[in-house]
Protein backbone atom coordinates (compact mmCIF):
# COMPACT_ATOMS: atom_id res chain seq x y z
CA UNK A 1 0.00 0.00 0.00
CA UNK A 2 3.35 2.24 -0.75
CA UNK A 3 0.63 3.77 -3.36
CA UNK A 4 -0.63 7.51 -3.24
CA UNK A 5 -3.80 7.87 -0.78
CA UNK A 6 -5.61 9.51 -3.52
CA UNK A 7 -8.83 9.12 -1.55
CA UNK A 8 -6.98 11.55 1.42
CA UNK A 9 -6.05 14.12 -1.15
CA UNK A 10 -9.55 14.26 -2.33
CA UNK A 11 -10.70 14.64 1.06
CA UNK A 12 -8.60 17.13 2.32
CA UNK A 13 -8.75 19.09 -0.98
CA UNK A 14 -12.76 19.12 -1.51
CA UNK A 15 -12.62 19.78 2.70
CA UNK A 16 -11.02 22.75 1.98
CA UNK A 17 -13.13 23.83 -1.27
CA UNK A 18 -15.80 23.15 0.83
CA UNK A 19 -14.39 26.13 3.01
CA UNK A 20 -14.08 28.39 0.54
CA UNK A 21 -17.40 28.18 -0.72
CA UNK A 22 -19.36 28.20 2.41
CA UNK A 23 -17.91 32.02 2.60
CA UNK A 24 -18.10 32.47 -0.79
CA UNK A 25 -20.12 36.01 -0.61
CA UNK A 26 -16.92 37.24 0.73
CA UNK A 27 -14.58 34.99 -1.17
CA UNK A 28 -15.79 36.26 -4.44
CA UNK A 29 -17.60 39.55 -3.53
CA UNK A 30 -14.47 41.27 -2.35
CA UNK A 31 -12.31 40.76 -4.85
CA UNK A 32 -15.05 41.86 -7.70
CA UNK A 33 -15.53 45.08 -5.34
CA UNK A 34 -11.74 45.65 -4.83
CA UNK A 35 -10.45 45.56 -8.70
CA UNK A 36 -13.80 47.26 -9.93
CA UNK A 37 -12.23 50.44 -7.15
CA UNK A 38 -8.83 50.12 -8.62
CA UNK A 39 -10.39 50.40 -12.41
CA UNK A 40 -12.75 53.58 -10.82
CA UNK A 41 -9.19 55.08 -9.30
CA UNK A 42 -6.40 54.11 -11.21
CA UNK A 43 -7.84 53.00 -14.40
CA UNK A 44 -10.93 56.02 -15.45
CA UNK A 45 -9.90 59.12 -13.05
CA UNK A 46 -6.03 58.82 -13.12
CA UNK A 47 -5.78 56.55 -16.52
CA UNK A 48 -7.73 58.82 -18.16
CA UNK A 49 -4.70 61.70 -17.63
CA UNK A 50 -2.08 59.45 -18.11
CA UNK A 51 -0.41 58.27 -22.26
CA UNK A 52 0.09 54.66 -22.79
CA UNK A 53 2.52 52.76 -20.71
CA UNK A 54 5.01 50.86 -23.74
CA UNK A 55 1.90 51.13 -26.02
CA UNK A 56 -0.87 49.80 -24.04
CA UNK A 57 -3.38 52.27 -22.41
CA UNK A 58 -2.96 52.80 -18.80
CA UNK A 59 -6.22 51.04 -17.65
CA UNK A 60 -5.49 47.43 -19.49
CA UNK A 61 -1.77 47.68 -18.34
CA UNK A 62 -2.56 47.27 -14.27
CA UNK A 63 -5.10 44.43 -15.30
CA UNK A 64 -1.86 41.94 -14.80
CA UNK A 65 -0.59 43.42 -11.85
CA UNK A 66 -4.25 43.28 -10.44
CA UNK A 67 -4.69 39.94 -11.20
CA UNK A 68 -1.13 39.14 -9.77
CA UNK A 69 -2.06 41.47 -6.26
CA UNK A 70 -4.58 39.44 -5.55
CA UNK A 71 -2.81 35.91 -6.83
CA UNK A 72 -0.59 36.34 -4.18
CA UNK A 73 -2.05 37.45 -1.16
CA UNK A 74 -4.97 34.59 -1.88
CA UNK A 75 -2.65 31.94 -2.44
CA UNK A 76 -0.73 32.68 1.15
CA UNK A 77 -3.76 33.37 2.97
CA UNK A 78 -5.85 30.61 1.82
CA UNK A 79 -2.73 28.11 2.34
CA UNK A 80 -1.60 29.33 5.69
CA UNK A 81 -4.79 29.54 6.70
CA UNK A 82 -6.11 26.21 6.13
CA UNK A 83 -2.90 24.40 8.02
CA UNK A 84 -2.85 26.92 10.32
CA UNK A 85 -6.28 26.56 11.35
CA UNK A 86 -6.54 22.73 12.20
CA UNK A 87 -3.22 23.29 14.65
CA UNK A 88 -5.16 25.57 16.12
CA UNK A 89 -8.28 24.26 16.57
CA UNK A 90 -6.34 20.61 17.78
CA UNK A 91 -7.72 18.88 14.64
CA UNK A 92 -4.16 18.20 12.86
CA UNK A 93 -4.21 15.31 14.70
CA UNK A 94 -6.35 13.26 12.19
CA UNK A 95 -4.07 14.58 9.34
CA UNK A 96 -0.63 13.25 11.53
CA UNK A 97 -2.43 9.80 12.43
CA UNK A 98 -3.99 9.12 9.26
CA UNK A 99 -2.01 7.43 6.62
CA UNK A 100 -0.79 9.96 4.64
CA UNK A 101 2.31 10.92 3.07
CA UNK A 102 3.45 14.44 3.66
CA UNK A 103 3.47 14.96 -0.06
CA UNK A 104 -0.09 14.15 -0.23
CA UNK A 105 -0.94 16.61 2.68
CA UNK A 106 0.76 19.35 0.16
CA UNK A 107 -1.04 18.41 -2.58
CA UNK A 108 -4.41 18.93 -0.44
CA UNK A 109 -4.06 21.55 1.04
CA UNK A 110 -1.48 23.87 -1.53
CA UNK A 111 -3.99 22.52 -4.86
CA UNK A 112 -7.02 23.96 -2.91
CA UNK A 113 -5.38 26.91 -1.67
CA UNK A 114 -3.87 27.47 -5.50
CA UNK A 115 -7.44 26.79 -6.51
CA UNK A 116 -9.24 28.68 -4.59
CA UNK A 117 -6.00 31.51 -5.92
CA UNK A 118 -6.70 31.48 -9.72
CA UNK A 119 -10.39 31.07 -9.32
CA UNK A 120 -10.46 34.90 -7.76
CA UNK A 121 -7.55 35.84 -10.23
CA UNK A 122 -9.62 34.68 -12.94
CA UNK A 123 -13.01 36.85 -11.68
CA UNK A 124 -11.13 39.96 -11.88
CA UNK A 125 -9.73 38.92 -14.98
CA UNK A 126 -13.23 38.79 -15.93
CA UNK A 127 -14.62 41.91 -13.95
CA UNK A 128 -11.53 43.71 -15.71
CA UNK A 129 -13.19 42.40 -18.98
CA UNK A 130 -15.68 44.55 -18.23
CA UNK A 131 -13.95 48.12 -17.88
CA UNK A 132 -11.14 48.16 -20.50
CA UNK A 133 -10.79 45.40 -24.06
CA UNK A 134 -8.62 42.89 -22.66
CA UNK A 135 -6.53 41.18 -25.17
CA UNK A 136 -3.65 38.49 -24.11
CA UNK A 137 -1.35 37.55 -26.60
CA UNK A 138 -0.12 34.19 -24.98
CA UNK A 139 -2.96 32.59 -23.16
CA UNK A 140 -0.49 29.52 -22.28
CA UNK A 141 1.91 31.18 -20.98
CA UNK A 142 -0.61 33.54 -19.20
CA UNK A 143 -2.20 30.39 -17.53
CA UNK A 144 0.88 28.89 -17.08
CA UNK A 145 2.22 31.78 -14.94
CA UNK A 146 -1.02 32.23 -13.49
CA UNK A 147 -0.67 28.37 -11.94
CA UNK A 148 2.57 28.43 -11.36
CA UNK A 149 2.68 31.73 -9.09
CA UNK A 150 -0.48 30.29 -7.36
CA UNK A 151 1.31 26.82 -6.71
CA UNK A 152 4.77 28.99 -5.57
CA UNK A 153 2.67 31.20 -3.32
CA UNK A 154 0.66 28.89 -2.10
CA UNK A 155 3.50 26.46 -0.46
CA UNK A 156 4.91 30.20 0.45
CA UNK A 157 1.50 30.54 2.62
CA UNK A 158 1.49 26.60 3.60
CA UNK A 159 4.81 26.98 5.39
CA UNK A 160 3.94 30.74 6.79
CA UNK A 161 0.95 28.70 8.54
CA UNK A 162 3.15 25.72 10.06
CA UNK A 163 5.66 28.54 11.21
CA UNK A 164 3.07 30.73 12.61
CA UNK A 165 1.98 30.69 16.14
CA UNK A 166 -0.72 33.04 16.30
CA UNK A 167 -3.21 34.70 14.21
CA UNK A 168 -1.06 37.71 13.94
CA UNK A 169 1.76 36.40 12.41
CA UNK A 170 -0.53 34.86 9.61
CA UNK A 171 -1.55 38.40 9.04
CA UNK A 172 1.99 39.56 9.12
CA UNK A 173 3.72 38.33 6.07
CA UNK A 174 1.00 38.59 4.03
CA UNK A 175 0.51 42.44 4.91
CA UNK A 176 4.17 43.55 5.34
CA UNK A 177 6.08 41.64 3.32
CA UNK A 178 3.57 40.85 -0.17
CA UNK A 179 1.50 43.81 -0.52
CA UNK A 180 4.62 46.22 0.09
CA UNK A 181 6.37 44.42 -2.54
CA UNK A 182 3.34 43.91 -5.04
CA UNK A 183 2.89 47.49 -4.76
CA UNK A 184 6.34 48.12 -5.62
CA UNK A 185 6.80 45.36 -7.97
CA UNK A 186 4.94 46.97 -10.95
CA UNK A 187 1.95 46.45 -10.39
CA UNK A 188 0.40 49.74 -11.28
CA UNK A 189 3.72 51.03 -13.49
CA UNK A 190 6.53 49.69 -15.53
CA UNK A 191 10.39 49.87 -13.96
CA UNK A 192 11.50 51.66 -16.72
CA UNK A 193 9.24 54.66 -15.31
CA UNK A 194 11.13 54.58 -12.07
CA UNK A 195 14.76 56.42 -12.16
CA UNK A 196 17.76 54.43 -12.73
CA UNK A 197 18.89 53.98 -9.06
CA UNK A 198 15.79 52.34 -8.19
CA UNK A 199 15.43 50.48 -11.29
CA UNK A 200 18.57 48.47 -9.92
CA UNK A 201 16.82 48.20 -6.32
CA UNK A 202 13.47 47.08 -7.73
CA UNK A 203 15.02 43.63 -9.61
CA UNK A 204 16.14 42.57 -5.59
CA UNK A 205 12.08 42.28 -5.66
CA UNK A 206 11.34 38.93 -6.44
CA UNK A 207 7.58 39.53 -7.64
CA UNK A 208 8.85 42.47 -10.52
CA UNK A 209 9.70 39.11 -12.54
CA UNK A 210 6.54 37.21 -11.51
CA UNK A 211 4.67 41.10 -12.61
CA UNK A 212 6.48 41.52 -15.45
CA UNK A 213 6.60 37.89 -16.59
CA UNK A 214 2.60 37.88 -16.03
CA UNK A 215 2.35 41.04 -18.04
CA UNK A 216 4.74 39.98 -21.32
CA UNK A 217 1.81 36.97 -21.51
CA UNK A 218 -0.92 39.35 -21.73
CA UNK A 219 0.77 41.99 -24.08
CA UNK A 220 4.03 40.45 -25.56
CA UNK A 221 6.50 42.95 -23.75
CA UNK A 222 7.94 43.20 -20.66
CA UNK A 223 10.43 45.22 -18.22
CA UNK A 224 12.66 42.07 -17.46
CA UNK A 225 13.19 39.10 -20.09
CA UNK A 226 11.23 36.58 -19.81
CA UNK A 227 13.63 33.68 -19.14
CA UNK A 228 14.38 35.60 -16.38
CA UNK A 229 11.10 35.48 -15.20
CA UNK A 230 10.55 32.56 -15.42
CA UNK A 231 13.48 31.59 -13.96
CA UNK A 232 12.75 33.52 -10.84
CA UNK A 233 9.42 31.89 -10.35
CA UNK A 234 10.81 28.48 -10.65
CA UNK A 235 13.55 29.65 -8.26
CA UNK A 236 11.65 30.60 -5.24
CA UNK A 237 9.39 27.21 -6.36
CA UNK A 238 12.04 25.09 -5.66
CA UNK A 239 13.11 27.21 -2.38
CA UNK A 240 9.72 26.24 -1.13
CA UNK A 241 9.46 23.32 -2.08
CA UNK A 242 12.68 22.59 -0.01
CA UNK A 243 11.39 24.64 2.74
CA UNK A 244 8.08 22.29 3.33
CA UNK A 245 10.58 19.08 2.73
CA UNK A 246 12.63 19.94 5.35
CA UNK A 247 9.57 20.75 7.73
CA UNK A 248 8.35 17.23 7.06
CA UNK A 249 11.44 15.54 7.45
CA UNK A 250 12.01 17.54 11.10
CA UNK A 251 8.35 17.53 12.07
CA UNK A 252 8.38 21.10 13.05
CA UNK A 253 5.96 22.43 14.44
CA UNK A 254 3.61 19.57 13.56
CA UNK A 255 5.21 16.99 16.09
CA UNK A 256 6.97 17.22 19.58
CA UNK B 1 -0.67 -14.10 13.24
CA UNK B 2 1.72 -11.57 14.87
CA UNK B 3 0.19 -9.67 18.15
CA UNK B 4 -2.08 -6.87 17.27
CA UNK B 5 -0.08 -4.19 19.05
CA UNK B 6 3.73 -4.50 19.90
CA UNK B 7 5.74 -2.19 22.02
CA UNK B 8 9.61 -3.11 22.87
CA UNK B 9 11.41 -0.82 24.42
CA UNK B 10 9.76 2.27 23.79
CA UNK B 11 11.24 5.75 25.31
CA UNK B 12 10.07 9.02 25.10
CA UNK B 13 12.07 12.18 25.84
CA UNK B 14 10.61 15.65 25.12
CA UNK B 15 12.49 18.50 24.01
CA UNK B 16 11.93 19.90 27.40
CA UNK B 17 13.77 17.20 28.78
CA UNK B 18 10.93 15.54 30.42
CA UNK B 19 10.84 11.77 30.45
CA UNK B 20 7.36 10.54 29.71
CA UNK B 21 8.11 7.30 28.69
CA UNK B 22 10.71 5.26 30.06
CA UNK B 23 11.08 1.17 28.67
CA UNK B 24 7.69 0.47 27.87
CA UNK B 25 7.35 -3.07 26.71
CA UNK B 26 3.73 -4.03 26.22
CA UNK B 27 1.58 -6.96 24.24
CA UNK B 28 -1.28 -6.91 22.88
CA UNK B 29 -3.34 -9.56 21.99
CA UNK B 30 -6.09 -9.44 18.78
CA UNK B 31 -9.94 -8.77 20.39
CA UNK B 32 -9.44 -8.02 23.74
CA UNK B 33 -10.37 -4.83 25.38
CA UNK B 34 -7.13 -3.63 27.42
CA UNK B 35 -7.30 -0.28 29.79
CA UNK B 36 -4.93 1.46 30.84
CA UNK B 37 -4.84 3.03 33.96
CA UNK B 38 -3.13 5.35 35.21
CA UNK B 39 -2.73 9.02 37.26
CA UNK B 40 -2.88 12.34 35.36
CA UNK B 41 0.45 12.84 33.68
CA UNK B 42 1.52 9.17 33.73
CA UNK B 43 2.32 8.85 29.96
CA UNK B 44 -1.26 7.35 28.65
CA UNK B 45 -1.90 9.67 26.01
CA UNK B 46 2.14 10.08 25.00
CA UNK B 47 2.08 6.00 24.46
CA UNK B 48 -1.37 6.35 22.25
CA UNK B 49 -0.15 9.46 20.67
CA UNK B 50 3.14 7.37 19.77
CA UNK B 51 1.34 4.79 18.78
CA UNK B 52 -0.75 6.81 16.28
CA UNK B 53 2.15 8.73 14.79
CA UNK B 54 1.29 12.00 16.57
CA UNK B 55 4.54 12.09 18.87
CA UNK B 56 7.73 11.24 17.54
CA UNK B 57 9.46 8.56 19.92
CA UNK B 58 12.75 9.04 21.20
CA UNK B 59 13.67 5.35 20.95
CA UNK B 60 12.19 1.91 21.03
CA UNK B 61 10.06 0.00 18.35
CA UNK B 62 6.58 -0.60 18.00
CA UNK B 63 4.75 -2.39 15.61
CA UNK B 64 0.83 -3.18 14.46
CA UNK B 65 -0.32 -6.09 13.53
CA UNK B 66 3.29 -6.65 12.14
CA UNK B 67 3.66 -3.41 10.38
CA UNK B 68 6.46 -1.07 11.96
CA UNK B 69 4.91 2.32 12.72
CA UNK B 70 7.65 3.95 10.98
CA UNK B 71 8.94 2.08 8.33
CA UNK B 72 4.99 0.66 7.41
CA UNK B 73 3.14 3.96 8.48
CA UNK B 74 0.62 3.45 6.04
CA UNK B 75 -0.56 -0.25 7.14
CA UNK B 76 0.23 0.69 10.78
CA UNK B 77 -2.21 3.79 10.82
CA UNK B 78 -4.92 2.59 8.46
CA UNK B 79 -5.25 -0.43 11.40
CA UNK B 80 -6.00 2.26 13.92
CA UNK B 81 -8.35 4.21 14.77
CA UNK B 82 -8.01 7.35 17.25
CA UNK B 83 -10.65 8.82 20.06
CA UNK B 84 -8.50 11.62 21.38
CA UNK B 85 -9.36 12.75 24.55
CA UNK B 86 -9.83 17.07 23.73
CA UNK B 87 -13.11 17.58 21.96
CA UNK B 88 -11.36 19.27 18.93
CA UNK B 89 -13.82 19.07 16.12
CA UNK B 90 -14.61 21.77 12.53
CA UNK B 91 -16.37 23.55 14.40
CA UNK B 92 -18.22 24.69 10.95
CA UNK B 93 -18.51 21.13 9.65
CA UNK B 94 -21.80 18.97 9.47
CA UNK B 95 -21.51 15.99 11.43
CA UNK B 96 -21.75 13.65 8.33
CA UNK B 97 -19.17 15.42 6.23
CA UNK B 98 -16.79 15.33 8.55
CA UNK B 99 -17.20 11.93 9.11
CA UNK B 100 -16.76 11.04 6.17
CA UNK B 101 -13.99 13.31 5.82
CA UNK B 102 -11.91 11.06 8.02
CA UNK B 103 -12.78 7.84 6.01
CA UNK B 104 -11.34 9.82 2.93
CA UNK B 105 -8.18 10.71 4.95
CA UNK B 106 -7.36 6.82 5.43
CA UNK B 107 -7.73 6.14 2.03
CA UNK B 108 -11.17 4.67 1.60
CA UNK B 109 -13.87 4.88 -1.20
CA UNK B 110 -16.64 6.81 -0.14
CA UNK B 111 -19.39 4.36 1.19
CA UNK B 112 -22.26 6.63 2.27
CA UNK B 113 -23.68 3.23 3.89
CA UNK B 114 -21.24 2.32 6.17
CA UNK B 115 -21.28 6.21 7.35
CA UNK B 116 -24.79 6.05 8.01
CA UNK B 117 -24.35 2.80 9.74
CA UNK B 118 -21.53 4.50 12.01
CA UNK B 119 -24.34 7.12 13.00
CA UNK B 120 -26.93 5.42 13.53
CA UNK B 121 -25.14 3.19 15.97
CA UNK B 122 -24.26 6.33 17.49
CA UNK B 123 -27.65 7.88 17.71
CA UNK B 124 -26.05 10.76 15.20
CA UNK B 125 -28.57 9.45 12.22
CA UNK B 126 -30.73 12.82 13.48
CA UNK B 127 -28.24 14.97 13.89
CA UNK B 128 -26.17 14.31 10.23
CA UNK B 129 -26.88 17.83 9.20
CA UNK B 130 -25.85 19.90 12.46
CA UNK B 131 -22.47 21.86 12.43
CA UNK B 132 -20.47 20.58 15.36
CA UNK B 133 -20.75 23.62 16.91
CA UNK B 134 -24.22 23.41 17.63
CA UNK B 135 -23.36 20.45 19.26
CA UNK B 136 -23.07 19.73 23.10
CA UNK B 137 -20.18 18.43 24.61
CA UNK B 138 -21.62 14.59 24.55
CA UNK B 139 -22.80 14.71 21.25
CA UNK B 140 -19.35 15.79 19.83
CA UNK B 141 -17.61 13.00 21.43
CA UNK B 142 -20.00 10.30 19.60
CA UNK B 143 -18.67 12.46 16.97
CA UNK B 144 -15.38 12.15 17.75
CA UNK B 145 -16.18 8.17 17.93
CA UNK B 146 -17.99 8.34 14.36
CA UNK B 147 -15.18 9.34 12.69
CA UNK B 148 -12.69 6.84 14.39
CA UNK B 149 -15.33 3.77 13.54
CA UNK B 150 -15.34 5.85 9.77
CA UNK B 151 -12.51 3.52 8.68
CA UNK B 152 -13.33 0.21 10.13
CA UNK B 153 -10.25 0.32 12.41
CA UNK B 154 -9.48 -3.15 13.96
CA UNK B 155 -7.30 -1.35 16.32
CA UNK B 156 -9.74 1.00 18.26
CA UNK B 157 -7.77 3.79 21.19
CA UNK B 158 -10.21 5.64 23.34
CA UNK B 159 -8.20 7.74 24.98
CA UNK B 160 -10.55 9.02 28.06
CA UNK B 161 -13.97 8.07 26.28
CA UNK B 162 -16.06 8.98 29.43
CA UNK B 163 -14.13 11.97 30.50
CA UNK B 164 -17.05 14.27 31.52
CA UNK B 165 -19.90 12.02 29.75
CA UNK B 166 -23.06 11.69 31.23
CA UNK B 167 -24.15 8.36 32.66
CA UNK B 168 -26.64 7.73 29.37
CA UNK B 169 -23.32 8.19 26.90
CA UNK B 170 -21.38 6.56 29.37
CA UNK B 171 -23.34 2.62 28.90
CA UNK B 172 -23.97 3.38 25.29
CA UNK B 173 -20.36 3.83 25.02
CA UNK B 174 -19.71 0.32 26.71
CA UNK B 175 -22.42 -1.33 24.77
CA UNK B 176 -20.48 0.11 21.81
CA UNK B 177 -17.18 -1.13 23.02
CA UNK B 178 -18.59 -4.85 23.68
CA UNK B 179 -20.20 -5.17 20.14
CA UNK B 180 -17.09 -3.53 18.93
CA UNK B 181 -15.37 -6.52 20.71
CA UNK B 182 -17.70 -9.26 19.25
CA UNK B 183 -16.59 -8.11 15.41
CA UNK B 184 -13.16 -8.56 16.21
CA UNK B 185 -11.85 -5.03 16.90
CA UNK B 186 -9.35 -4.81 19.80
CA UNK B 187 -10.10 -1.83 21.64
CA UNK B 188 -7.79 -0.24 24.42
CA UNK B 189 -8.62 2.42 26.76
CA UNK B 190 -7.33 4.83 28.78
CA UNK B 191 -8.96 5.83 32.02
CA UNK B 192 -9.00 7.44 35.74
CA UNK B 193 -11.95 5.75 35.92
CA UNK B 194 -11.37 2.54 38.01
CA UNK B 195 -15.31 1.83 37.90
CA UNK B 196 -14.36 1.63 33.69
CA UNK B 197 -11.51 -0.50 33.54
CA UNK B 198 -13.86 -2.71 35.88
CA UNK B 199 -16.66 -2.78 33.81
CA UNK B 200 -14.93 -3.81 31.04
CA UNK B 201 -11.77 -4.83 30.43
CA UNK B 202 -10.54 -8.06 29.75
CA UNK B 203 -6.86 -7.07 30.79
CA UNK B 204 -5.28 -4.21 32.60
CA UNK B 205 -2.41 -2.32 32.59
CA UNK B 206 -1.41 0.53 34.95
CA UNK B 207 1.33 2.94 34.67
CA UNK B 208 3.14 5.52 36.68
CA UNK B 209 5.73 8.23 35.88
CA UNK B 210 6.10 6.70 32.40
CA UNK B 211 6.62 3.01 33.66
CA UNK B 212 4.22 0.25 32.99
CA UNK B 213 4.35 -1.26 36.43
CA UNK B 214 2.20 -4.03 36.02
CA UNK B 215 -0.18 -5.79 33.97
CA UNK B 216 -2.63 -8.66 34.58
CA UNK B 217 -5.88 -10.23 33.56
CA UNK B 218 -8.63 -8.09 35.28
CA UNK B 219 -9.65 -11.31 36.97
CA UNK B 220 -6.78 -12.77 38.28
CA UNK B 221 -6.16 -9.40 39.26
CA UNK B 222 -9.24 -8.59 41.21
CA UNK B 223 -8.74 -12.60 42.34
CA UNK B 224 -4.76 -11.74 43.70
CA UNK B 225 -5.23 -8.35 45.19
CA UNK B 226 -9.22 -9.25 45.42
CA UNK B 227 -9.74 -9.68 49.74
CA UNK B 228 -12.82 -9.82 51.24
CA UNK B 229 -13.55 -8.45 54.93
CA UNK B 230 -16.36 -9.97 57.33
CA UNK B 231 -17.04 -7.67 59.92
CA UNK B 232 -19.03 -8.39 63.14
CA UNK B 233 -20.34 -6.53 65.55
CA UNK B 234 -20.41 -8.17 68.76
CA UNK B 235 -22.79 -7.83 71.22
CA UNK B 236 -20.39 -7.57 74.21
CA UNK B 237 -16.94 -5.51 73.64
CA UNK B 238 -13.68 -8.05 74.33
CA UNK B 239 -10.91 -6.80 75.69
CA UNK B 240 -8.86 -9.72 74.37
CA UNK B 241 -9.45 -12.49 71.62
CA UNK B 242 -9.83 -16.06 72.65
CA UNK B 243 -7.24 -18.30 72.72
CA UNK B 244 -9.35 -20.40 70.26
CA UNK B 245 -9.52 -17.61 67.77
CA UNK B 246 -6.42 -16.20 67.99
CA UNK B 247 -3.86 -16.86 64.47
CA UNK B 248 -7.44 -17.21 62.37
CA UNK B 249 -6.74 -14.07 60.63
CA UNK B 250 -9.21 -12.21 63.10
CA UNK B 251 -8.49 -8.44 64.43
CA UNK B 252 -10.19 -6.81 67.47
CA UNK B 253 -11.27 -3.49 66.33
CA UNK B 254 -13.42 -0.73 67.43
CA UNK B 255 -12.17 -0.75 70.68
CA UNK B 256 -13.54 -4.59 71.43
CA UNK B 257 -16.81 -3.92 69.87
CA UNK B 258 -16.26 -5.23 66.41
CA UNK B 259 -14.26 -8.61 64.97
CA UNK B 260 -12.88 -8.07 61.40
CA UNK B 261 -12.06 -11.14 59.76
CA UNK B 262 -10.07 -11.10 56.13
CA UNK B 263 -10.50 -13.86 53.95
CA UNK B 264 -9.63 -14.79 50.10
CA UNK B 265 -13.16 -14.84 48.21
CA UNK B 266 -12.20 -16.89 45.48
CA UNK B 267 -10.24 -19.13 47.62
CA UNK B 268 -12.35 -23.16 47.53
CA UNK B 269 -12.42 -22.30 51.79
CA UNK B 270 -13.16 -18.81 53.35
CA UNK B 271 -13.10 -20.59 56.44
CA UNK B 272 -16.41 -18.48 57.26
CA UNK B 273 -18.63 -21.29 58.58
CA UNK B 274 -16.22 -22.55 60.81
CA UNK B 275 -15.40 -19.77 62.30
CA UNK B 276 -19.11 -18.49 62.82
CA UNK B 277 -19.11 -21.97 64.76
CA UNK B 278 -16.01 -21.20 66.81
CA UNK B 279 -17.78 -17.86 67.55
CA UNK B 280 -20.94 -19.57 68.79
CA UNK B 281 -18.52 -22.24 70.82
CA UNK B 282 -16.52 -19.17 72.51
CA UNK B 283 -19.76 -17.97 73.52
CA UNK B 284 -19.91 -14.60 71.60
CA UNK B 285 -22.95 -13.43 70.02
CA UNK B 286 -23.05 -10.43 67.58
CA UNK B 287 -25.70 -8.16 66.40
CA UNK B 288 -24.52 -7.51 62.82
CA UNK B 289 -22.56 -7.92 60.25
CA UNK B 290 -21.46 -6.84 57.24
CA UNK B 291 -18.92 -7.94 53.98
CA UNK B 292 -16.55 -6.27 52.06
CA UNK B 293 -14.99 -6.83 48.50
CA UNK B 294 -12.03 -4.39 47.80
CA UNK B 295 -12.97 -2.67 44.69
CA UNK B 296 -9.94 -2.28 41.63
CA UNK B 297 -9.89 1.02 43.15
CA UNK B 298 -8.74 -0.03 46.27
CA UNK B 299 -6.16 -2.25 44.42
CA UNK B 300 -4.98 0.94 42.47
CA UNK B 301 -4.70 3.02 45.23
CA UNK B 302 -3.26 0.31 47.12
CA UNK B 303 -0.75 -0.09 44.18
CA UNK B 304 -0.20 3.73 43.80
CA UNK B 305 1.16 4.00 47.37
CA UNK B 306 3.13 1.09 47.57
CA UNK B 307 5.44 2.70 44.59
CA UNK B 308 5.28 6.00 45.69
Amino acid sequence: MSRMNWPAVRAIYVFEMHRFLRTATQSILAPVISTSLYFVVFGAAIGARMNTVDGVPYGLFIVPGLMMLSLLTQSITNASFGIYFPRFAGTIYEILSAPISPVEVVLGYVGAAASKAIIIALIILATAALFVPLRVEHPFWMLAFLLLTAVTFSLFGFVIGLWADGFERLQMVPLLIITPLTFLGGSFYAIEMLPPFWQTVSLANPVVYLISGFRWSFFGRADIGIAASLGMTMLFLVLCLGAVTYIFRTGYRLKS
Amino acid sequence: MPPILQIQNLQKTYASGLSALADVNLEIARGEIFALLGPNGAGKSTLINIICGIVTPSGGTITVDGHDIARDYRQARATIGLVPQELTTDAFETVIKTVSFTRGLFGLRRDPAHIERVLRDLSLWEKRDSRMMQLSGGMKRRVLIAKALSHEPRLLFLDEPTAGVDVELRQDMWRLVRRLRDQGVTVILTTHYIEEAEEMADRIGVIRKGRIILVEEKAELMRKLGRKQLTLQLAEPLSALPPALIDRGLELGSEGRELVYTYDSQAERTGITRLLNDLTQAGLSFTDLQTRQSSLEDIFVGLMRERA
